[in-house]
């Protein structure tokens, strides 16, 4: 099912011609429009009529996180104040926010891309989606809402929480689709369970768009078992309007990535050159086709490759890979690039051990993963557990190349973090 | 032939774990009738074989370690030159293997109490039966040991 079938199946040609003209009325209006911008191609040499080509966008610099919060609240903005109708913010966990605008075109645009997705995913009029993500200043909630709206879906914009009340509004009004954080589906099973209830014979959901925290595959196979739906992967941020940058087909082989509106380019995260087609690296999109804010080649800090062969569905739009890990998370071990994110997709898939770990670096050569072991595979034989470190370590090796030490911990012993980066410990000096 | 139980506990390699396993047996007022510590590198296995198995078993499950019970064979043993050999020769001969291992003395005999840890116990048990060996249940140990 598609929701715009011929711009989601343009020939590839056309669809690049498409995106070289964006860019070019993107290019101008910034520069008209917006100094930093100007700036940026000035210093370069570089004005919006040299564009000949996709591949001439790398003259012009990074547009990064911190170059939004220094134009907070408004420096960034390519329309008069009174042409935007929405803002939506990003918060950091360090200093000023990051203000996005949007137009009402804009506002429409980003609804026409998450259409596309819920449709592509099954989705359509008949549904009940019961949106279950925090409405307000960030992006999720809202954008869901507009977008279900739009392809004619029952939206209940039910918010998080409060859930004997989610659990009346699905039951009372049939609810077959779901808008939540992977944390909250999880604890909503349990809660089910507890309550002798059965998803798949009591509630008549069909699949859940999860997104807002990072979830491992083995967690979405997990979820989609418990309930008896499916889950699809979803990539946005709310710089580039939020969810809906790109989304998995039913095929569930990476996130066709809606090319007409964005331009992707994968770099090297250290040096910021480009990477070989279908090498992993940290993606930069620029969009095509926002009035209120454009933004040029944003660094994401994400890092997946590309997929460019094409897919089974019949859209043209690339895919992007699961993201890897976050390109501040990435650190270096005998010249390897790692990321904490891997190392957790390792040890999420060996039972025995628990979530989670702590990767501490004493030297450039070295690394040493500390994890919990679970207390039931405890035996009391220490060769069991020898053969447990064995096959993590096995397991490590192959999926990162490093050979690290592992060792294995009493549960609970080591602290946990919310976010991925303090598993990192860091001892080197520089 | 009655089963004797060992409590196992998982411990860090760390200064201090033993005493701190030690003392909420102590503070249980638990007798430690024997101990080993397995060790391997970052990590060790250490074993008790208590007067109050169950009691041992609840202190420590509080105080959050980590720990299993198992079964292990009681073996009395002659505490004369070439004891030890004659069980192990005999285990060798039955194609067992044994895991852990330790002595234990025995009061008013001269003899001891050899500790034996397989990876199947009911195998060995049955392999074992018919053997000249007295195993030795958990009260016979409290009783007899020196």
């Amino acid at each position: 099912m598609f929701w715009q079938k011929e711009i989601e199946t343009l020939s590839r040609d056309k669809l690049s011609a498409l995106q070289l003209e964006r860019l070019g009325r993107t290019l101008a209006r910034v520069y008209e429009r917006v100094p930093f911008y100007r700036k940026a191609m000035d210093g370069n040499g570089f004005r919006p009529e040299d564009l000949r080509g996709l591949k001439d966008i790398t003259a012009l610099p990074f547009t990064t996180r911190e170059d939004l919060r220094a134009g907070y609240p408004d420096g960034l903005l390519a329309v008069e104040r009174t042409e935007a109708v929405r803002l939506h913010t990003s918060s950091g966990t360090t200093g000023k926010p990051k203000a996005i605008f949007f137009s009402r075109r804009d506002l429409d645009q980003a609804a026409e891309l998450l259409a596309r997705c819920l449709v592509m995913t099954g989705t359509g009029p008949g549904d009940v989606l019961q949106n279950m993500m925090t409405y307000g200043l960030f992006t999720g909630a809202l954008m869901m809402h507009y977008a279900a709206e739009k392809v004619g879906i029952l939206v209940i914009p039910s918010g998080p929480g409060n859930t004997e009340r989610q659990l009346d509004l699905m039951r009372d009004f049939g609810t077959t689709v779901l808008h939540i954080t992977p944390s909250y589906l999880l604890y909503l099973a349990d809660y089910l369970a507890r309550a002798g209830l059965d998803p798949a014979r009591d509630l008549k959901l069909k699949r859940a768009y999860v997104g807002a925290e990072p979830y491992s595959e083995e967690t979405r196979r997990k979820i989609e078992s418990l309930y008896g739906i499916d889950i699809y992967n979803s990539y946005g941020l709310s710089e580039m309007n939020g969810p809906g940058v790109a989304f998995e087909c039913a095929g569930k082989q990476g996130m066709h990535l809606w090319e007409d509106n964005f331009l992707m380019e994968v770099v090297d995260p250290e040096t910021g050159r480009p990477r070989a087609e279908g090498e992993a690296g940290e993606l930069i999109l620029t969009t095509l086709n926002r009035e209120a804010m454009p933004i040029i080649r944003y660094r994401t800090r994400d890092i997946t490759s590309v997929i460019s062969e094409p897919c089974a569905c019949g859209r043209t739009h690339r895919r992007i890979t699961r993201i890897a890990g976050r390109a501040d998370d990435m650190f270096i071990v005998r010249g390897v690039n790692i990321f904490p994110q891997q190392v957790e997709r390792v040890l999420m898939a060996v039972s025995g051990v628990a979530q989670n770990y702590q990767i501490i670096l004493d030297s450039y050569d070295q690394m040493t993963v500390r994890v919990e072991i679970q207390r039931e595979v405890f035996d009391g034989h220490v060769e069991h557990l020898i053969r447990l470190k064995n096959l993590i370590i096995d397991r490590l090796r192959s999926e990162i190349v490093v050979r690290p030490e592992v060792e294995l911990v009493e549960p609970g012993s080591l602290p946990t973090f919310e976010g991925k980066g303090k598993r990192v410990i860091d001892r080197r000096t520089m | 032939m009655t089963g004797v139980r060992q409590i196992s506990v998982f411990a860090s390699n760390r200064p201090g774990k033993t005493a701190a396993i030690t003392g909420v047996l102590a503070e249980a007022g638990i007798n430690i009738m024997g101990m080993n510590i397995a060790s391997s590198g970052d990590f060790g296995v250490i074993k008790f074989l208590v007067n109050d198995l169950e009691k041992a078993d609840r202190a420590l499950r509080e105080k959050g370690f980590t720990i299993s019970l198992n079964e292990v064979l009681a073996i009395e043993m002659e505490d004369v030159p070439g004891g030890l050999h004659r069980i192990a020769d005999l285990l060798y001969r039955k194609n067992i293997n044994v895991e852990y291992s330790y002595g234990l003395p025995m009061k008013p005999h001269r003899n001891a109490i050899l500790i034996i840890e397989v990876e199947d116990v009911e195998q060995a048990k049955l392999l074992l039966k018919n053997e000249p060996l007295r195993f030795l249940s958990e009260p016979e140990i409290q009783k007899e040991r020196g």
